[in-house]
């Protein structure tokens, strides 16, 4: 017989669980509809630039002129990654699938890198600093806090830095890697080339932009243009995993409170039936014991 | 004409318009109703609107790109101050 007592105590414990996980179901679903709604208003403002860059590309593909952002010769030498990670736990498999992206992208692409002392990484969010200060592996710089106030102020100020770090030759390759937010209860893991740019720019190839004035001039413009448009794509990518880490953390813990409902049906229902097998003992025994008096 | 003026965080504004004057790399220039399709990057400086009323919007933006096409003006703002 199960002890009335313990059980009572167990119940109790795991209701103020569930009202915990709960609550911060609460919070990470109003978090995300904010997260969601600035992913939203980037759109059409990342959409034009690229629709505006695609038209223009082909004047830096017709003139010979150098691009500085694109592939060097030879392999990477030295390669930076950048991992998007939350500051907080309790989101499921967020965090922990950027790490394995992470180990398996080191052994898989940059064994010859990390022998030579060549790949250097750096964290945003707390989680994925962790680890890799646990892998003794080579941080560059270390930004979490940039997730307390994510503008694209902030951040275009940390994605300048990367960039200028590429065009000084200290890296040749940066890759971010992160998880993109598909929906609430979907998040895709994706590993971005952020430098160096693809000189393909896909997209449609024919004259979209002949009939247009330039100022100053196509090549300038386009000069211009790309690293902004990186700098969007950088910011894109901080929103996304914003958006997904809430998103992860509101399924994480709906099924969590989830769990804990289903476990207080039983704990009750374990509790009354230990209730009724007392009470029917308690009966018992002033029953015979009235009967025991009578003869 | 229409217009739209977008950062990246929002959408500072977005109707019909009369004119506007913005500041081009190659000087300050005022796009007007059928004004030829242009591409342009744009400087720190002010953006003056114009709206249908006649009444002026002015807006300090501190770089960008727009473009002009059809009487359909898109202005991509760095930010807006």
């Amino acid at each position: 017989m199960a002890n009335l007592k313990a059980i009572r105590v167990r119940l109790s414990s795991v209701k103020s669980t569930r009202q915990i996980t709960s609550a911060m179901k609460m919070v990470a679903a109003s978090r995300l509809r904010k997260a969601q709604d600035r992913i939203v208003q980037l759109r059409p403002y990342a959409d034009k630039l690229n629709e505006i860059l695609i038209g223009l590309n082909q004047a830096l593909n017709e003139t010979e002129t150098e691009n500085i952002y694109a592939a060097r010769k030879g392999g990477p030498n030295r390669v930076l990654l950048i991992l998007l990670t939350s500051n907080k736990g309790l989101c499921g498999g967020f965090n922990a699938n950027v790490i394995r992206e992470t180990r398996r992208l080191i052994t898989d692409k940059y064994m010859e890198q990390i022998r030579g002392g060549n790949l250097f990484f750096m964290p945003i969010g707390k989680k994925g600093q962790d680890v890799l200060r646990r892998m003794k592996l080579n941080i560059l710089e270390e930004h979490n806090e940039i997730y307390s106030n994510l503008t694209f102020e902030n951040t275009k100020v940390l994605s300048d830095r990367i960039i200028n770090m590429y065009l000084t030759k200290e890296f040749d390759r940066v890759e971010i890697i992160y998880n993109q937010f598909k929906n609430a209860a979907v998040q895709r893991l994706t590993t971005e080339v952020f430098l160096p740019v693809s000189d393909h720019v896909p997209g449609k190839t024919e004259a979209l932009h002949s009939d247009y004035i330039y100022e100053p001039d196509q090549v300038r413009i386009v000069e211009e243009l790309i690293p902004k448009s990186l700098r969007i794509q950088f910011y894109k990518a901080l929103l996304d995993s914003f958006a997904a880490e809430h998103g992860a953390r509101m399924t994480a813990m709906h099924q969590a409170t989830d769990n804990a409902t289903e476990l207080i049906r039983d704990l009750t229902l374990q509790y009354n039936k230990a209730r009724q097998a007392a009470i029917t003992n308690q009966l018992l025994e002033v029953v015979s014991g009235a009967e025991a008096l009578k003869g | 004409m229409k217009i739209e003026i977008i950062t990246p965080d929002n959408r500072i504004y977005a109707g019909e318009i009369r004119s506007v004057r913005v500041p081009g790399r190659k000087g300050s220039f005022q796009v007007l109703k059928d004004h030829a399709p242009i591409i342009s990057t744009l400087d720190r400086g002010p953006v003056i609107i114009s709206d249908e009323q006649g009444n002026e919007v002015r807006y300090e933006i501190t770089g960008g790109v727009i473009e002009v096409k059809r009487n359909r003006i898109i202005l991509l703002a760095d930010a807006v101050i």
